[in-house]
């Protein structure tokens, strides 16, 4: 949830509470006199708040405070040996950069997307179902979302959507190879040449059409393929040839024979090669059979290893590379939301008329945005900035969640090593209060700065 | 804009008025991009708590729809089966742990509203010396991170005989609830008019009643949104549970947490257990978007 960062809040309530400016105003002079004088009836209200703010939030402090600085046991002054091994240490360096990564990374994508979002959803009468889709996944755990995108990165293209859409478009671009699986009978008339590739014993001619029988494909990917085609010898010297898938399911099959209802293999690339060079290359049809140049005569006949390479397999999503990058994902799909319904907020206050009348002085849409929209924004995208950096720098649950075993230490951040060291076997508290340290003084400056506000603004 | 004369409006060239309709359809359709890309894990999430874990492992949850055929695609509810939420019920386990969640989930909330108006009531409209200067002070730790609290109130919870128990994890989250609740509560407070309080004194009611029968009411709507904002924050919380939540009989998100570790052989039991645990929550949000958003509004923007 959002950590306030700036003060002194708005409302409160809907936005239609808010009393008129000058009675604000009014209010907040005469309250300064209060009511009545009652000290140890106000002392009463407060005690409960009072015990429980500083016994669970003061005192820890404090205790964090020495314990930084004590060893592992806590019975010996350390002086600064826990933060050196902080930034010594290659686990907590590890989580310490990777802190960084998030910190810079996650809050500007999470507020570019939502002040886009927010720009774009103005002009949509369904703007605000848009909004509701977008903020919804802020109501749910971190550990909820980080089930979801453990599913979402799977490895494995058939269970993993982000794999499932990455290979989809991988193969649109690029050319897979047609029958990973075949290769030929040890008696087959084709020998091993190399990266998977293939060739013939013989050399061909062009009396003599060329036969090239393959097995291994399992029968259910062969079942829509046509029935293979005994090639006609080529005219004007060409040489041809049928690729085929030498083997029926439950029938009799003499090897290296087109028998009736063996299935061609389709789209098999065959090249001619002569002394160790390519002379030309053919593609198989639909009913397996290819037809070579009249140049290829005498050649060897090769199917390369791009024929039968393994499928593309997607992206390690998970792995020591990109385990972070895909956290930060997940953590920027639940928080865009928060930064466009606040941004939203802002860009309802941006004057219409301003936009209008650069429009009609002939500005495009982009320097509307460039020049007026984004500049008049800026406090706002500012507060989101930093309340989500906040937010970010104690980012746990996700790391812990969506993070495999494997490649947890590649996705350590400093919450997820502070809890490992002092809860999770790591059982050295001078190390994890020098963390917990860190962390405070790294929101030290919004602590002043909401402070500096907030006297500022009772002084007016 | 409606102020401007229309013979403005006339001057766009028929090109511009051109690019302005493109630009809107590119504008629908980009968004219908996003968020059919938002809606993606959740839908994810949903599908594969409804198959069957023989399906679950050899096909991707969009299997339920029939891609070969035309679009749009085809659910085919063939493939949908209530097996995997009939066995959760069945978990004691996953019901137990939700139990938890609640019995941790409603004191909390209760208790940072209730302690967090009184001192925002005693903020707003009492008279006390460096009632400012406290004030600052709880301002301060709104921003303090939970981590800095985790190993001394361990200790400390420890020594009270309170340590994984859930007295502990509801004080742990009513505390740091509190800075909050006393910021929106007392800013909301002070707004109440002057003269409405005076008349009740005038009427003889005590600071008490004054704070019962006329400030809580009137802060409603701040109550209200503080309420949701805290509800939703402890029942998603998984960290404080995990240090300070009884490991025999942990809140929801524990008890998942500890099936994650055999992420892959059991998505039949953790989709459907992470859908029910956002369940609520995802009621909650529906239910009250209006003061959820007000809520987070009021953290974060002036």
């Amino acid at each position: 949830m959002p950590t306030p960062t700036t003060t002194p809040p708005p409302t409160g309530g809907e936005p239609g509470q808010t009393p008129a400016p000058g009675q604000e105003k009014a209010a907040a002079a005469k309250r300064g006199s209060a009511l009545r004088s009652r000290p140890w009836l106000a002392a009463l209200f407060l005690l409960p708040a009072l015990v429980l703010l500083g016994a669970l939030i003061v005192y820890p402090i404090g205790y964090s405070l020495v314990r930084a600085f004590l060893d592992q046991d806590g019975s010996g002054f350390a002086g600064f040996d826990n933060f050196n091994e902080v930034f010594t240490d290659d686990t907590t360096l590890t989580a310490f950069r990777n802190n960084l990564i998030w910190v810079i990374v996650a809050p500007a994508v999470c507020t570019a997307l939502g002040l886009i979002f927010a720009v774009l959803t103005e002009r949509v009468r369904w703007g605000t179902a848009f909004k509701l889709l977008v903020f919804m996944p802020m109501a749910i755990s971190m550990l909820a979302a980080g089930i979801i995108f453990r599913l979402v990165y799977e490895q494995d293209p058939d269970r993993g959507v982000a794999n499932a859409m990455w290979t989809t478009v991988h193969d649109t671009f690029v050319d897979t190879a047609p029958w990973p699986e075949a290769r030929p009978r040890p008696d087959a008339p084709l020998r091993a040449s190399g990266d998977g590739s293939y060739t013939t014993r013989g050399t061909v001619s062009a009396a003599d059409p060329a036969s090239i029988p393959l097995v291994g494909i399992p029968p259910r990917e062969t079942a829509d393929a046509l029935p293979a085609e005994r090639a006609a010898p080529g005219g004007k010297g060409e040489i041809t040839g049928t690729v085929w898938q030498d083997f029926v399911k439950g029938g009799r099959s003499e090897h290296g024979v087109i028998d009736q209802n063996e299935k061609a293999l389709k789209g098999i690339e065959v090249e001619a090669v002569r002394d160790g060079r390519t002379v030309a290359t053919a593609k198989t049809g639909a009913d397996g059979t290819f037809t070579l140049p009249a140049k290829a005569e005498g050649a060897h006949l090769r199917l390369p290893g791009s024929n039968f390479e393994a499928p593309y397999g997607g992206v390690d999503w998970l792995g020591p590379t990109l385990v972070t990058p895909a956290i930060i994902g997940s953590y920027v799909w639940m928080w865009a939301g928060f930064a466009m319904v606040l941004i939203a907020a802002g860009l309802a206050g941006v004057p219409r008329e301003l936009l209008e009348q650069a429009r009609v002085d002939g500005a495009g849409e982009w320097t509307v945005f460039r020049r007026i929209t984004v500049p008049l924004l800026a406090p706002v995208l500012a507060v989101v900035t930093v309340t989500l950096m906040i937010n970010v720098l104690k980012i746990f649950d996700l790391v812990y969640i969506i993070s495999p075993g494997a490649t947890q230490k590649d996705a350590n951040v400093l919450a997820l090593q502070l809890y490992l060291e002092s809860f999770g076997g790591g059982a050295n508290q001078g190390v994890g209060s020098a963390i917990a340290v860190i962390l405070l003084l790294l929101v030290v400056p919004v602590m002043v700065v909401n402070i500096r506000r907030l006297r500022r603004e009772s002084r007016r | 804009m409606t102020t401007l004369p229309d013979v403005v409006r006339g001057k766009r060239s028929p090109a511009a008025r051109l690019a302005s309709v493109t630009g809107h359809w590119a504008v629908r359709f980009a968004l219908i991009v996003i968020a059919l890309l938002w809606l993606t894990p959740t839908a994810g999430l949903l599908s594969s708590s409804l198959r069957d874990p023989a399906d679950i492992s050899i096909s991707g949850w969009w299997k339920v729809f029939d891609l070969n055929g035309s679009f749009p695609w085809i659910l085919d509810p063939d493939q949908f089966t209530w097996s995997n939420y009939d066995a959760l019920f069945q978990n004691e386990q996953v019901m137990d742990s939700l139990l938890t969640t609640v019995l941790i989930t409603v004191p909390a909330t209760a208790l940072v509203v209730f302690v967090g108006a009184l001192a925002g009531y005693a903020f707003a409209w009492m008279d006390f010396p460096g009632r400012d200067w406290w004030f600052l002070a709880v301002v301060g730790l709104l921003v303090v991170p939970i981590q800095v609290a985790l190993i001394p109130v361990a200790k400390l919870f420890g020594w009270l005989g309170i340590f994984e128990t859930t007295t502990g994890v509801i004080l742990f989250h009513a505390a740091f609830g509190l800075p909050f609740a006393i910021f929106l509560l007392r800013n909301f407070f002070a707004e109440i008019p002057r003269e409405l309080l005076e008349a009740a004194r005038l009427d003889g009611a005590g600071e008490l009643r004054l704070f019962l029968r006329v400030v809580l009411p009137l802060g409603g709507p701040a109550v209200a949104s503080l309420g949701i904002f805290q509800f939703l924050w402890v029942w998603n919380d998984m960290l404080v549970a995990l240090i300070f939540a009884d490991s025999t009989n942990p809140p929801v998100t524990v008890a998942l947490q500890q099936q994650v570790r055999q992420f892959g052989n059991n998505i039949d039991v953790l989709a459907p257990g992470a859908f029910i645990s956002m369940v609520i929550p995802l009621a909650v949000f529906f239910a009250f978007q209006k003061q959820f958003v007000s809520g987070v509004m009021a953290g974060a923007v002036k």
